[in-house]
Order: structure tokens, then C-alpha cells, then sequence
């Protein structure tokens, strides 16, 4: 069943006597009750705009926001900000990339945590206070009624990680977005908090948006997987095919630039050249034509479209690897 | 008194900061100026201060201690001629040009405010370029001259800056010179402070650090970043305190510590006189008033904008 | 927190003994002494003499100001050459005055400040906001004095809302508990009199808050709109929280911390512009009183006045960093 449909949507920032900057450009997916989607790419390719354009999130002023986001049947875009701070933090929650700024420095752990309580579930002060507990217990941080009392910065990093999601998933969300939740932490931590959302989606049977530029993290949780670049979707497959068979030159690429330890000595690391910046605006041909390794005539001209193999692998490329078993 | 110098040393230590596109920290700065109004109208209110305070005085009609009219002017009967064509602003309650005096003025701030400016940054400066290079050297001589200087300097900002002027002001009597030293001096700790500080934020920067292990010899970073760098914020408080002295130089006029020859033109001498006109010809008061204002407004104006552009706070 | 108060009050003796030193030395250096405000400028030197000899001004510097500091440990700054009597008592009289003065100063400042800092953050751009960051650039630039006379010319010579001058009306000969006026009236039941001294600080007051006023609106509006972007604002957002809790808690809780560094800081600039309203409103605080000790060469008065306003002022920002770090749970005492 599908729990959130986005419908082309597009974010373009406006400053007075500036051009408008077309952050995202057209996206379009969907996410399935309990189902795990990944928005891969690099930074500034609109993954971040796409999440926060969900939650409402985004300034009202100096942005036009187009399309729909349709959850549960319901157009958010389409709600009176007071209404969607009835869905926010409830019904889709989100949690945000750097755990030290993103709490609040000068509130105890506890009132961050049961101030969501009281919102939406109604609670009142020593339940609300027990729940909390309950919740940070269940999110895997130990002695969670002193915990309540410190404040952020007494915390480890994975501990405020821990905290943030303890908040996002309060009220049990049927959507939750992750913005690159572990790139701030350690790598031995990271694991742990993929293995917490993991456990957590599974258990509370909770969609979630995963928004992340490591495929390693991809790999490891996503069913479906959206490869953004310059605002674009560029390549949409179940994670099996996405891996073994990338048709995008980019998401080839992408896959190309990690390093292997199955790899064989001689053979080289093939990164992409030069950087985001480079990209080609889409109304004149295929963004990532000047980084591509197999650019053709037909990518410049007109922007190409979103094609589909039989199996249901989009990719938007006039001239998309082949692999030789398909 | 610790939040005081923290602010200093806050500003200071945006001198160590540049741009994030590489940049350094003055083209940037510029590039920022150019296009905020601010700036541009506080730029335009010193450029036309300047021309009348430097030319001005040449050309004006009168001598501005001339009491040709007085026998126009009758203080019983509240009589002050008002601006006409001979006399644009007015005969004053002596029978001078109060136009003369205005434009004569302009130059008596001018001089207040760059002297006591000059006062405070080469003194500031000294000591806190000193202390700043103790620091850096190290040693125990060096922390200790450091400490020495940098709590001398605490002492003073424990004063509230007027009670300070005051109390100079009252060692070396009534005069001209005595509000620019006074007035300087408050300026003082504050710059030593600001310069200190920014050296040795300099001094730790990471491009700083970058070009020591580049083998860099280090005279060679110290004049090529570490001055030039260090100058910023320094730059932003003398813009802001030339403003400021002349706010504060009518202040110690209007208590009786400013020039004791008060037939001499002076904005904060002639706003202090009209006093006792306030009612019956206000605009005495109004005139030297409304320059003082604009004339510090457009330094804010300017040394705020300055500051906006050097904060990457700030930008956006 | 005990610990860390004590070791800044300490850290406070060598700062306060310095600067004794300093000023000592430097008023003394004052040309001109107090024999010739009491003789006049024709008295013969043998008078003179005989005066400085029994003020002990004859004597080493070092010796007067082993005097000075012998008498300082038991908290008698000396007598005041002007009125003979004591410093301290002096000072205890009028100081009250200038505190009243500061107190409501702030109090606009900071009731008026506050708000409008937030409000033009909040509507970034708009004409409230246009208004409020020109009108505090502006009220910067106006000389105190000139506002102060301006206001009184106004409303109290033209329109009469306002008494002109003074801190009470003497025909109420109210009844003095603290020196505190408004606070007498309180305690005393004196309402009439608690009212009247009120009034007489309204226009002081709102002359002395013009330049703190000004600066608190600024970095309010400034600190505000930092942390409008701050990501754990966002959070509180994404939380679903009402607007008016994320505005409390999260926006303006954090936003205040950087106002309150600056309201310390103001109490120097209230205390300075303290002395200049007083003057333009006969208002008996310290102010006039400190402008004729300097004419008088009043030394003792100098000494402990500019003594007790400095160690005032320093212990007003030791309370501020004392309530930041309640405030901000980061801020470890150093």
C-alpha cells in the first residue's frame, strides 16, 4: 500500500534580483507502508530540500514549491501550516544529521523528549516522564531516568543520536525521514544506529526515507533506492539491481569511486571527474553530461527522459551502461 | 567585566576567520560593502563631513567669533534674528553667523574625534601589540609582561568609560586637548585588547599553522597575514569610535570640562549654550544637534556595515 | 558555583588595589589642590601651607597612601575636604539616587528592548523591523544630555505631565527608610509619595534608557535571527510542537543568553549616562556631586566615589556571568 506519493516536486529558492535556484526539479516516488526507500547522492543534489520540503519544513518566504506530497491520502502541501504541525512529529517524524546542534542546548535531555508526548499522545507530567524513560531504555541508551536530567552536551555523540531518534519515533510515526543520521559519528557507532532504525522500522512497523550519500548504508537497509543528481531522480531500481546492474553513468560511477576489498590489486579506483559543480542546467541536456565517461551527441539538447526496463529499473540516460547478462 | 573582554576578544577573533570560497577577508569584506546601502550612506555622510570640516573653514562667509550683529540680538526680549540671506542660519545669541560657527565646528569635531582616535589606537595598539608579542614569544617574562599589561588594561575597563573621562579630564584641566585624551584614553584598553586578541587568534589559525609547515620563515607571515588580518577588526572600532568621541566630546563639553574659550566654535560647546535658549530660539540647539547626530550616524552607520561584512555570522 | 563566586570575588582585591593605586596617584597629580578652592586663588602660601599641612597633603605620596589604604581595610575612604563629612556617607546618600535612576533606566530598556529586538527579527525585512534598526543606529547617535533637555522641555516645561527637576516634591515631606524613594513611599504606606518620586524619574529615566535601549534591541533582533537557523529549532519544528512553544522555549530562551551579556555590560553605560541626566534634571544622585568634588579637587570623594562605582559596576557582571552559567547549562565556571 503506498503511505506517501511525491508528485513532481519541485523547490526553486527566489532571491529579489537574483535568478531562482532550482534546488529540486521534478522528483517524483513513492514509499510503501513499512517499506525502507533510500535518496542517494552527492551534497547539493537536493535529497536534504526534497526531506524538509515533506515535512513543511522549508522558509515560507523566498521559495515556490510545486507538486504534491500525498500521505495517507491527504496533499501536506496542501495543509494550513497549523494542521501540519499536527502531522509533524506524530505521523511523519524526522531525524536530522548532526545530533549536537540539533538539540537543544539549554533543555534538559527529558523536556526534549516529553514535550512530543505532551503534543500528540496527551500525556501529562510523570507519565509522560516514565514513557520518556521507557524510550530512551528502548533506544539503547543505559540509566535513562538520569539521562533525562543532562543536558546535550553531557552526552557522547551516538547518546544524542539515540536521543533525536527516541523523539522522532515518540509517537510511533508511520513515516519517519533520516538525513544522513550517521554521518556525524564514529564508525563503530554508525552501525549501531542503523542497527537501532533497522530495529526500530521492523518493530514498530515505521516507513522510512533514508537520505544518506553512503551507499555502504544504502546497501545494507534500503528495498528501493532513488539516486538524486542536480535536483533530478536519475535512477530508481530495487536495491538487488541498483547494485549489480547500475544503468546510470553516474550511479556506475558512484559504485565505481568505493574502494573493494574483493578487488583485485592491479585494479584501480575509478572515480568521477571533476564536481557537482559542473553540472549542465537540465532544460539544456543531461546534467551530468560533463563528468560523464560515455556522453553521446544526444546528451545535450534537450533533457533526457526517464526510461524503464521491463523489470521496473528507471533510468534517465540516452546512453545507459549495458551489462552483459542483461 | 570577564563578558567585556570576551566581547573584545570575540571580535578580535574574526580576524582569523576567511571566507569559505578562499577569498581573503578583505575582498570579500568589499565586495559585501559595495552593495549595502548602509555603508554606502554612512560612506557619503563622512565624505561630505570631511569636505566641509577640511575646506569649509576657508570659504566661510564670516569670522566665527565675530559679533558683528550683536546689537541686533537682545536677550530680554528673546530677539535672535533668524536665517536670511545674508546670514543663512541665523545671527547666534551673541551676534555671530551661527553658518560660520556651524562649518568652523565641523572641523573642531573632526579634529576631536581623529585625535582621540589616534590617542587611543597608538597607545591601544603599543600595549596591546606588546602584550600580543609576549604572549606569542612566550616564556615566563613574556606571560608575565602579557599579564601585566592585559590586567592594567582590566582595571581601566572597570571604569565606566565616562567616570574615566572625567577623572582625566579633571587631572589635566579644561581644554581642547583635554577631551581628546579623555576621551582617547577610555579607547585605550579596548584597542589593546582588540589587537592582542586577534594576534593571537592570528597566530593559531590554521593557514597560519599551514604556512609555518610549509616552511614559511616566519617575519614573512607575520607581515604578509598575520598584520594585515589582525587589522580588521581594529579597522571596525575606529570607524565606530570616531563616531563615538564625538557623541562623548559634547558630553564632557556640556559638564564644563570641554575648551575653556568658549567664544570658539565647537558643536558640543555651542549645543551646551543653546541651552538656556531652548525656548525662545530653539534652533540653536537644533542646528549643532542634528549635526552632531547625522555626523555620528554616519560612522555607525559605516563601522557597522564594516563589522557585518567582516562577521561571516552575520552574512547572508 | 560557590567556589567559582569566591575565587572571582577574590580575583576582585589585587583588580580594586590597583586601581586605588592608580587613581591615587593620578588625582593627586590634579593641578591646583583643595587649599585653593577653600582660600581662593590670593591666599598667602603660609596658609596654604598650613592647609595642605593639616590635610596631610604635605607629606610623600606613599605615606598618604599608606594612610589612605590603612584607613580603606576598615571601609573609611576619609572625609570629603567639601562638606567634612564622611565619604562613605556621603556616598550612601546619594548613591541610592543614581541606583533608582539606573534601575528604571534598565527597565525600559530591557521591557521596551526585548520585544521589539524579537519582533523585527520575526518580521525580517518588514517596516517594524526597518523602523527598529534605524531608530536604534539613531538613538545611539543623540548626545544624552540633549534628549534629556529635549524631554524635559517638552513634557515637563510645556506640557507639565512631568515634574522638571529633582527626585520628590518637598512639600509631601515624606518620611526616608532606605533612600529609595519610590521604595520609602512602599514601606511607609506613603503612596502619594511613592508615586511622586516615580514620576520624577520617568523622564530621567527615559533619557538614561535611550543608548542601552538601542543596543538591546540590536542584539536581541541579531541573536534572534541566529537562532531562528539554528538546526535544533528545526528540530522543535519537525517535533510538531505549537508555535507559541517553539517561540518560548526554543527561540527566545537561547536568543536571551547574548542579551543578558549585554545588560551587564549596560550598567556601565547607565552609570556614566547616569551622571549627565542627573545634572540636566537636579537630580540628587551622585552625578552633580561628583562634577563639584572634581572642581574642588575633593580627593577623598574622587578616591571612593570612582572606587565604589568601579567595584559596583564589577560586581554586577560577576552576577550576570553568575546567572548566564544558571542559564546556560554549557557555560562551565571557570
Amino acid at each position: 500500500m503506498t503511505l506517501l506519493d511525491v508528485q513532481d516536486l519541485s523547490v526553486a529558492f527566489v532571491r529579489r534580483g537574483e535568478a531562482a535556484v532550482r534546488a529540486v526539479d521534478g522528483v517524483s516516488f513513492t514509499v510503501d507502508a513499512g517499506q525502507v526507500v533510500g535518496l542517494v547522492g552527492e551534497s547539493g543534489c537536493g535529497k536534504s530540500v526534497t526531506s524538509l520540503a515533506i515535512m513543511g519544513l522549508l522558509p515560507r518566504r523566498g521559495v515556490e514549491l510545486g507538486g504534491k506530497a500525498v500521505f495517507d491520502g491527504t496533499d501536506l502541501f496542501g495543509l494550513a501550516p497549523r494542521d501540519m504541525r499536527d502531522v509533524r512529529g506524530k505521523d511523519v517524524a524526522m531525524i536530522f544529521q548532526d545530533p549536537l546542534s540539533s538539540l537543544n542546548p539549554v533543555i534538559p535531555i527529558g523536556l526534549q523528549v516529553t514535550e512530543v508526548l505532551k503534543r500528540h499522545r496527551g500525556m501529562k507530567g510523570d507519565a509522560a516522564g516514565r514513557e520518556a524513560a521507557d524510550l530512551l531504555d528502548r533506544v539503547g541508551i543505559p540509566d535513562p531516568k538520569r539521562r533525562l536530567k543532562e543536558y546535550p552536551h553531557q552526552l557522547s555523540g551516538g547518546m544524542r543520536q539515540r536521543a533525536l531518534i527516541a523523539m522522532a519515533v515518540a509517537c510511533r510515526p508511520r513515516l519517519l525521514i533520516a538525513d544522513e543520521p550517521t554521518t556525524a559519528l564514529d564508525v563503530t557507532i554508525q552501525a549501531q544506529i542503523l542497527e537501532l532504525l533497522k530495529d526500530l522500522v521492523h518493530e514498530f512497523g515505521t516507513a522510512l526515507i533514508m537520505i544518506t550519500h553512503d551507499l555502504g548504508v544504502v546497501a545494507g537497509m534500503c528495498d528501493t533506492v532513488n539516486v538524486l543528481y542536480s535536483g533530478r531522480i536519475i535512477e530508481t531500481a530495487a536495491r538487488r539491481p541498483l547494485f549489480a546492474a547500475p544503468l546510470h553513468p553516474y550511479t556506475h560511477g558512484l559504485l565505481g569511486s568505493i574502494p573493494r576489498l574483493d578487488a583485485l590489486e592491479s585494479e584501480p579506483l575509478t572515480p568521477i571527474r571533476g564536481s557537482v559543480r559542473d553540472a549542465l542546467p537540465w532544460a539544456s541536456g543531461c546534467a551530468f553530461q560533463p563528468r560523464c565517461d560515455r556522453p553521446v551527441e544526444a546528451c545535450v539538447g534537450a533533457p533526457p527522459e526517464l526510461d524503464a526496463t521491463f523489470t521496473g529499473h528507471e533510468y534517465r540516460c540516452v546512453n545507459p551502461v549495458r551489462h552483459s547478462n542483461d | 567585566m570577564s563578558k567585556k573582554t570576551d566581547k573584545i576578544d570575540a571580535l578580535a577573533a574574526l580576524s582569523a576567520q576567511r571566507s569559505e570560497t578562499g577569498e581573503t577577508l578583505w575582498k570579500a569584506a568589499f565586495k559585501r560593502l559595495r552593495g549595502n546601502p548602509m555603508a554606502i550612506t554612512g560612506a557619503i555622510i563622512i565624505a561630505i563631513f570631511l569636505v566641509v570640516a577640511v575646506i569649509g573653514p576657508f570659504l566661510v562667509p564670516y569670522s566665527p567669533t565675530a559679533t558683528t550683529w550683536l546689537g541686533e540680538v537682545s536677550e530680554s526680549q528673546a530677539l535672535f534674528p533668524g536665517p536670511r540671506a545674508e546670514n543663512w542660519l541665523g545671527i547666534d545669541h551673541q551676534g555671530r553667523d551661527e553658518f560660520s560657527r556651524m562649518i568652523v565646528g565641523a572641523q573642531q569635531s573632526l579634529l576631536v574625534g581623529v585625535v582621540a582616535t589616534l590617542f587611543g589606537l597608538v597607545f591601544g595598539a603599543l600595549l596591546g601589540g606588546i602584550a600580543g608579542a609576549s604572549a606569542g614569544l612566550g616564556g615566563r617574562i613574556g606571560v608575565w609582561i602579557d599579564s601585566i599589561i592585559m590586567r592594567l588594561m582590566d582595571m581601566m575597563l572597570s571604569i565606566p568609560g565616562l567616570l574615566l573621562a572625567i577623572s582625566i579630564a579633571a587631572m589635566i584641566g579644561q581644554s581642547v586637548a583635554t577631551v581628546m585624551i579623555a576621551v582617547g584614553t577610555v579607547q585605550i584598553p579596548i584597542f589593546a585588547r582588540l589587537l592582542r586578541g586577534s594576534m593571537i587568534a592570528q597566530a593559531q589559525a590554521d593557514y597560519v599553522l599551514a604556512s609555518t609547515s610549509l616552511g614559511i620563515r616566519k617575519p614573512r607571515i607575520v607581515l604578509s597575514h598575520i598584520v594585515p588580518n589582525s587589522l580588521a577588526p581594529v579597522i571596525v572600532q575606529v570607524t565606530l569610535l570616531l563616531g563615538i568621541a564625538i557623541i562623548e566630546a559634547a558630553g564632557l563639553s556640556y559638564l564644563g570640562l570641554g575648551n575653556a574659550d568658549t567664544t570658539f566654535p565647537e558643536w558640543g560647546v555651542m549645543l551646551t549654550d543653546a541651552q538656556r535658549y531652548l525656548s525662545s530660539a530653539p534652533r540653536f540647539a537644533v542646528f549643532p544637534a542634528v549635526a552632531i547626530i547625522i555626523t555620528a550616524l554616519g560612522f555607525t552607520l559605516l563601522g557597522e556595515a564594516l563589522r557585518e561584512a567582516l562577521d561571516p555570522k552575520l552574512r547572508r | 558555583m560557590l567556589r567559582f563566586i569566591v575565587r572571582r570575588l577574590l580575583q576582585l582585591v589585587p583588580t580594586m588595589f590597583g586601581l586605588s593605586l592608580l587613581l591615587f596617584v593620578w588625582l593627586h597629580r590634579l593641578p591646583g589642590g583643595p587649599e585653593t578652592s577653600i582660600l581662593g586663588e590670593r591666599a598667602t602660601e603660609e596658609r596654604r601651607a598650613q592647609i595642605r599641612e593639616s590635610l596631610g597633603l604635605d607629606q610623600p605620596l606613599y605615606v598618604q597612601y599608606g594612610r589612605f589604604m590603612r584607613k580603606l581595610i576598615q571601609f573609611d575612604f576619609g572625609d570629603s575636604i567639601q562638606t567634612g563629612r564622611s565619604v562613605t556617607t556621603e556616598f550612601l546618600q546619594r548613591f541610592p539616587a543614581t541606583v533608582e535612576l539606573t534601575v528604571v533606566g534598565l527597565t525600559i530598556a530591557i521591557g521596551l528592548g526585548i520585544p521589539l529586538g524579537y519582533l523585527a527579527a520575526r518580521r525580517r525585512g518588514g517596516f517594524l523591523d526597518s523602523a527598529a534598526v534605524g531608530g536604534s543606529l539613531i538613538g545611539i547617535c543623540i548626545p544624552i544630555f540633549f534628549l534629556a533637555y529635549l524631554l524635559k522641555l517638552v513634557f515637563a516645561v510645556q506640557l507639565h505631565w512631568f515634574p522638571s527637576s529633582g527626585r520628590q516634591d518637598e512639600l509631601l515631606d515624606a518620611t526616608r527608610v532606605t533612600g529609595f524613594f519610590v521604595l520609602d513611599g512602599i514601606l511607609t504606606q506613603e503612596w502619594d509619595a511613592s508615586w511622586d518620586a516615580l514620576m520624577h524619574l520617568i523622564l530621567p529615566g527615559i533619557a538614561l534608557a535611550s543608548v542601552p535601549l538601542a543596543i538591546i534591541v540590536r542584539i536581541t533582533r541579531a541573536s534572534v535571527l541566529e537562532v531562528l537557523s539554528e538546526d535544533y529549532v528545526r528540530t522543535a519544528e519537525a517535533k510538531g510542537l505549537t508555535e507559541q512553544t517553539v517561540r518560548s522555549r526554543h527561540v527566545l530562551r537561547n536568543a536571551l543568553l547574548p542579551v543578558a551579556t549585554t545588560v551587564g555590560l549596560a550598567v556601565g553605560g547607565l552609570l556614566s549616562g547616569a551622571v549627565l541626566t542627573e545634572t540636566v534634571f537636579a537630580f540628587g544622585g551622585i552625578g552633580s556631586f561628583l562634577k563639584d568634588a572634581i572642581e574642588f579637587r575633593d580627593y577623598p570623594v574622587l578616591m571612593g566615589f570612582i572606587m565604589m562605582i568601579a567595584l559596583v559596576y564589577v560586581l554586577v557582571n560577576l552576577a550576570v556571568d553568575v546567572s548566564y552559567s544558571l542559564i546556560d547549562p554549557r557555560v562551565r565556571v571557570r
